[in-house]
């Protein structure tokens, strides 16, 4: 029996290729690991080693032969004692058909789609969500209400879910004994112990790939970043691992985590501790974000995190964490995972916010009514998977919206929501969609200069204005 | 730098049906990345492929000294680990070809395969996250307190990572059960260690943590047992974390498309001549009477029957469905 030997493609790239030398004659016996030829590809010259053992029946292509396509065969290699001239065919070729197949079904595919009036950009986590389920939880009549910070809603949501599951474990710099660097973590080391709370050295990176290796392991953890700013530290174990490991082993493997922290501007600390990082992480396939203002959100979706069996990112805001608002006294308050929230029925302009720019919204919308404008307003809430359907809706009725985060504009949240509006709700706009963002600056560390980097009530109060053709 | 002392022939050798099994694992390895390159040279297996032909008894004595339960995590060059923790040839080759087959249905490759059922973590692409992760998965272990150890793979690229610095130090001050084992195959990708590395001794990368480290003969399997063993009781037993530095060396280029001139083809020749693990304990086994000749044969060629069964089902297994592309983002 013979075999072909066929030219390797040497490269990612390749082709063809220069069979530059040959490093065996006719007659030479060979074993696997021998190098045969030497090859020159488009970046270099490499050795080209035998797999099969046994003798070279004949060399097809002559040394110094230019233009050799990948796949061709080069020389014959016949068993020992055997003489046979059949080379025995290769599968190679059928394969080739079958992959060319698939090309042609895949974009007969997408030509359906574009037909039907699909948009091209499917996103990877709005498929088949159940409206009804996403609806808040029932908070039934008489329910007490009871006034917390943000802070201890944080807290709670931690302290009830580490109750209920001992596989929930929160690890990061100063959340133990120093009880939170901004006393998210108060009492937890007490009630829990330093099994459970667990103070990391100073070393993003590690810690968060460490927690991906915990999540992998089974457990559930939630990882605390003292800022957001820091976990740029631990970026790659973010995206690259936490997200996309399951997409990379076939659904086998997940990553059951929380990555949690202060996001955006705090005050006057300048620009490497003030960024907002939302739609950064928005923006990840395999990650989904929360970004919060409410106490009562901010308790019930991340309780909803922690169960969760993907990597959340949770952006909390350090100025948010002292305000007070009312939490239903109950023993299990979720806020579902990808649903906005309606806080203002209005119909001249929808305004769209998320975390600390919430607040700046509602006190836009009183100033706005006093000048005759009714404001719709939507909180976010989570930003991926984004609640597009809720935004359009609103569109639909007040024909105009105008999207404020403290994120820089380019490819900011404000700019999905502009696209999908445009995409989906063209023939409602009334106006152009209308961003207020943060300036497109490092932030300044001067007072003054920090003011005008950050979206104020003013602005909003304009942008509105200008979508509305009023003055 | 001075290579370690091969270790003394033992009298009575190691029990002769796990020297055998050395030597099949070993050999199963090799067959696999020779094939795996051929099929890369036919266009078969597209992107980067990291053969780990050389290095095969780092693997397979590392795996021996293993309890039910241990788990492995390695980076990219990971074909070996994969067949030595258990996983089927036939499901790692389906993944190289990219076909539904294959063990992340086509959707991982060559450096992105796990095995939840035999432990194996990955399979990662980026040089170094493996080792934060697998320190995670042995703190998953002393919080679950199952007594399993983590063996954490990285290269001597990987030991100039920051992260692993980070995870040394959480390692050795939580006492976690991991071993950190640095696959030294003396190039990270095509730079030397005496030219990447300020303290080219990398078994003594743990001092400032106070974690011990060994150096071994990365090339003999038995060795490598032998050192496993003594490291998984360490970690095991509460200590902490332990460093083996295993000298190996890869024959191949760093990926397939690495012409590797940055060393000698004497120098692979040598080492392959004087040091190959499978030749040589092959040829201890053969001395020692542990093996016949018929029978090194008959393991080759059933081996080669299961490499080409292998490449046979990943060739001929259906690309994914296009369905798959939106599916196994979210759980």
């Amino acid at each position: 029996m013979s075999t072909q030997i066929l030219m390797p493609a040497l490269s990612p790239t390749m082709e063809e290729g220069k069979l530059a030398k040959w490093l065996v004659k006719e007659g030479d016996e060979v074993r696997s690991g021998d190098i045969l030829a030497e090859i020159e590809t488009d970046k270099a010259t490499m050795e080209f080693e035998a797999v099969d053992e046994g003798r070279i029946g004949k060399l097809l292509v002559a040394e110094g032969t230019e233009g050799v396509k990948v796949n061709q065969p080069i020389a014959v290699l016949v068993a020992d004692g055997d003489d046979a001239e059949e080379p025995e065919s290769v599968a190679a070729i059928q394969v080739k058909g079958a992959r060319e197949e698939t090309k042609q079904q895949a974009e007969a595919e997408v030509r359906e789609e574009v037909a039907r009036g699909k948009p091209a950009a499917r996103v990877a986590d709005d498929t088949g969500r159940a409206e009804a389920a996403l609806a808040d939880m029932e908070v039934p009549e008489g329910t007490e209400l009871v006034t917390v910070t943000v802070r201890e809603a944080l807290r709670d949501a931690m302290a009830e879910e580490m109750r209920r599951d001992a596989s929930v474990f929160l690890m990061g710099e100063e959340v133990a004994q120093y009880q939170g660097a901004y006393k998210i973590s108060q009492g937890l080391l007490d009630e829990f112990g330093a099994e459970r709370v667990i103070d990391t050295p100073i070393t993003e990176h590690g810690f968060a790939g460490l927690g991906v290796g915990a999540a992998f392991g089974g457990l559930k953890p939630i990882v605390e970043f003292m800022t957001w700013n820091f976990a740029m530290q631990a970026i790659d174990q973010i995206i690259n691992s936490a997200a996309k490991t399951r997409y990379m082993s076939g659904g086998q493997m997940g990553c059951p985590i929380v990555f949690r922290g202060p996001n955006g501007a705090a005050a006057r600390v300048a620009a490497q501790h003030s960024q907002d990082y939302s739609s950064w992480y928005a923006n990840v396939p395999g990650l989904k974000v929360i970004a919060p203002y409410f106490a009562a959100d901010a308790k019930g979706l991340l309780k909803a995190a922690i169960r969760d069996p993907n990597p959340v990112i949770f952006l909390e805001n350090e100025i948010v964490y002292g305000r007070s608002f009312p939490v239903p006294k109950m023993d299990e308050y979720l806020v579902p995972i990808g649903k906005a929230k309606v806080l203002r029925a209005g119909k001249d302009v929808t305004i769209v916010a998320h975390s600390i720019c919430v607040g700046q919204i509602v006190e836009a919308a009183e100033k706005l009514a006093g000048e005759g404008i009714d404001a719709e307003l939507i909180d976010l809430r989570t930003l991926r998977p984004l609640d597009t359907a809720t935004v359009i809706e609103s569109v639909k009725k007040t024909n105009r919206i105008v999207t404020v985060e403290q994120g820089w504009p380019i490819c900011s949240v404000g700019s999905e929501i502009a696209s999908q509006i445009v995409g989906k709700a063209f023939d409602y706009l009334d106006a152009p969609p209308t961003k207020v963002t943060g300036k497109d600056v490092p932030m300044p560390y001067a007072a003054n200069l920090e003011k005008l980097a950050l979206p104020t009530i003013d602005y909003i109060i304009a942008a509105a204005k200008a979508v509305c053709y009023r003055n | 730098m001075s290579e370690p002392a091969r270790k003394e022939e033992p009298e009575a050798g190691l029990d002769a049906a796990l020297a055998k099994k050395f030597y099949y694992d070993m050999l199963l390895i090799r067959r696999f990345e020779e094939k795996a390159g051929q099929l890369y040279g036919m266009g078969l297996i597209g992107g980067f492929c990291h053969l780990y032909i050389g290095q095969e008894a780092v693997v397979v004595g590392m795996q021996a000294a293993l309890k039910p339960g241990d788990q492995v995590i390695t980076a990219y060059r990971d074909h070996g680990h994969m067949l030595a923790t258990g996983m089927d040839p036939k499901g790692v080759m389906a993944e190289l070809t990219g076909r539904a087959t294959g063990y992340s249905k086509g959707k991982g490759g060559s450096m992105h395969m796990f095995s939840v059922e035999q432990h194996f973590y990955g399979g990662h692409g980026i040089v170094g996250a493996q080792v934060p992760i697998g320190t995670g998965l042995a703190f998953s272990n002393r919080y679950k307190k199952n007594g399993a150890v983590c063996l954490t793979y990285f290269g001597d690229g990987a030991a100039n990572q920051g992260q692993v610095y980070e995870s040394f130090n959480m390692a050795a001050l939580w006492k976690l059960p991991v071993v950190y084992i640095i696959e030294n195959n003396q190039y990270a990708m095509g730079t030397s260690v005496e030219r990447s590395s300020a303290t080219p001794e990398l078994c003594k990368r743990g001092a400032s943590f106070d974690i011990p480290g060994e150096k071994v003969d990365g090339m003999d399997v038995e060795a490598v047992y032998e050192a496993g063993q003594r490291a998984t009781e360490y970690a095991r037993s509460g200590k902490g974390p332990i460093i083996l530095e295993l000298k190996t060396y890869r024959y191949r280029g760093h990926s397939m498309s690495d012409p590797a001139k940055y060393r000698t083809r004497e120098e692979v020749q040598e080492v392959r001549e004087k040091r190959d693990p499978i030749e040589h304990y092959g040829a201890r086994l053969l001395q020692r009477g542990a093996l016949r000749e018929d029978e090194l044969k008959g393991m080759d060629k059933a081996i080669r029957g299961i490499v080409n069964t292998a490449a046979e089902f990943a060739t001929e297994s259906p690309e994914p469905s296009t369905d798959e592309l939106f599916t196994d983002i979210y759980a």
